[in-house]
């Protein structure tokens, strides 16, 4: 086999991944996780942090 | 004072205020080679103050020194608040700090002083690339160190940017340094010819992906959910966003060197993923933009949230300029003029600075126990003199450029040039003194900011916040 041949294989493997990470992030199945990772930045309970942007 | 119950917040009040202060260094610089485009006896024919030195100072201080120490301070923010850990070491990121100042310095010492390596955005010897290299171990370490302690389960995406940010310099830092020392202070290039040239560019461009792009996404994708109070649009888009950027970022590098030697499918090939690239550029700018959707309003009364999202604008504009400046046959008008300038500053000024600028004015007040800045009134002044500035900077190059390519290539019916060069140079003076004016005002604002922070610190304890108890991290 010749070394393009691995060459092309690598993008074709690069481009099903990532079109698998698409299918992975959309699942509907996966909906509420995301919405649940999305307010990390939101719990914490440290000094003055996002009083500023909740009023 | 440093225990595990509290944030490490010495580290970023430290890189937070040098970003501010080396952010004014950068700009001013820039401003002195604008003028000396202007008028070229400036600085009297002193060397160490040509522009030929003076330039790669100025990109230096601005990308590496305003735009590194930014995201050394935001990256270890962010990183303890969303992993509920304090920072993996107190004292390797002490040395990341003091060593990444001193690279700073020994840049403004030997670039001035004629010591360059010539590669653009590389241009600091060995003995400093060595320096950096270790810095930017000590940097993963504590990085990735923090996220191996993370008290809570999901790694938040800003993280995995900033992660990527950092592996990828580590790489491309590596690579493109790799040279054959002569003396202390001269090195040879590994590389030889066409190669050189691409090993170059891939690092040029991916330390603009990289550094000016990734990280600085990672800022977004924190700051304005924070400073909007409301979660980002859609964090399923910004999963796909990340590897999107991943998988297409790295090969675009070849569109600096089109009609050049570099092999012509190597550089269609580049002109390809930089046309690919439009794609998650926009769909990043569209998430951030979209997570202001149902409180628009808050755009009218708060400065902070002006700077952030006018930024992500900037970065959609100059991300759609690229992509067509990449296309071969605009490339053959714009490649060599100003209109490349124009390109890089709309990017610069307008996104990572305006980023930035906006980060640092959330980060800073919160750093001193405080939540708002000393005034906000100055962070809109500084909000409208800046963009003010960046509008004439751009508009002001872009005319520029455009007219530059079309006096270099037009011909007679006889087949020689219409134009000499110098002509071009001529009709480009009134365009030099608009682009002063623009950076004049954009270091104005850098100032107001200066003075603000000043303001805002004086009289103010710095504060550790405290630690979410695990109990509060124990859903996710």
């Amino acid at each position: 086999m010749d070394i393009n041949d691995l060459r092309s294989l690598l993008t074709v493997l690069a481009f099903v991944s990532f079109v698998g990470i698409v299918w992975w992030a959309y699942a509907p199945s996966r909906r509420k996780r995301f919405e649940r990772d999305a307010m990390l930045p939101f719990e914490e309970t440290g000094v003055p942090d996002d009083e500023g942007a909740r009023k | 004072m440093a225990t595990e119950s509290t944030y490490n917040y010495k580290v970023v009040r430290q890189f937070a205020i040098m970003t501010v202060v080396w952010g004014v260094v950068g700009m001013l610089v820039g401003v002195i080679i604008a003028a000396q485009l202007i008028w070229p006896d400036l600085t009297y024919g002193i060397p160490w103050l040509s522009y030929g030195r003076l330039r790669p100072l100025h990109t230096n201080a601005v990308i590496f020194a305003f735009g590194g120490c930014a995201l050394f301070a935001s990256s270890y923010y962010v990183v303890q608040r969303t992993s509920h850990a304090r920072l993996f070491s107190d004292g390797l990121a002490a040395f990341t700090f003091w060593g990444w100042q001193a690279v700073i310095v020994l840049a403004a010492v030997t670039l001035p002083l004629g010591i360059t390596t010539a590669k653009e955005y590389a241009e600091l010897e060995w003995p400093i690339d060595i320096l950096i290299a270790l810095v930017w171990v000590a940097y993963a370490i504590v990085f990735f160190g923090t996220l191996a302690k993370r008290k809570v389960e999901h790694i938040y995406v800003a993280n995995w940017f900033f992660g990527a940010f950092i592996l990828t310099i580590a790489v491309l830092h590596i690579v493109n340094s790799a040279e054959v020392p002569v003396t202390f202070w001269k090195s040879y290039s590994a590389y030889a010819g066409a190669q050189d040239a691409m090993v170059q560019w891939w690092y040029g461009h991916n330390a603009v992906g990289f550094f000016l792009t990734a990280g600085f996404l990672g800022m977004m994708y924190y700051f304005v959910p924070k400073q909007a109070g409301r979660p980002v649009y859609s964090y399923r888009l910004s999963v796909v966003h990340f590897w999107a950027l991943i998988f297409t970022y790295m090969w675009a590098g070849p569109h600096h060197l089109h009609y050049t030697a570099l092999p012509d499918w190597a550089q269609s090939l580049g002109m390809i993923f930089s046309l690919i690239l439009l794609a998650p550029s926009w769909g990043g700018m569209i998430n951030g933009i979209m997570t202001l959707s149902g409180a628009w309003h808050k755009l009218r009364t708060d400065p902070i949230l002006k700077f952030l999202i006018v930024s992500l604008s900037f970065y959609g504009m100059s991300t759609f300029e690229g992509p067509m400046m990449s296309i071969k046959t605009v490339n053959a008008l714009s490649h060599y003029t100003d209109w490349t300038i124009g390109h890089v500053h709309s990017g610069a000024l307008g996104w990572v600075g305006l980023v930035t600028m906006g980060s640092m004015y959330y980060l800073i007040p919160r750093l001193f126990g405080r939540t708002e800045m000393y005034s906000t009134r100055l962070i809109n002044v500084h909000f409208w003199v800046s963009t003010i500035g960046i509008v004439l900077y751009i508009a002001a190059m872009w005319i520029a450029g455009v007219m530059q390519g079309l006096m270099w290539r037009a011909v007679g019916d006889d087949g020689t040039l219409t134009y000499s060069f110098v002509e071009s140079v001529k009709a480009t003076y009134p365009f030099y003194a608009i682009r002063l004016l623009g950076g004049l005002l954009y270091l104005s604002g850098m100032l107001i900011m200066f003075y603000n922070m000043v303001k805002t610190i004086a009289g103010n304890r710095a504060v550790d916040a405290a630690i979410p108890a695990p109990a509060a991290a124990a859903h996710a």
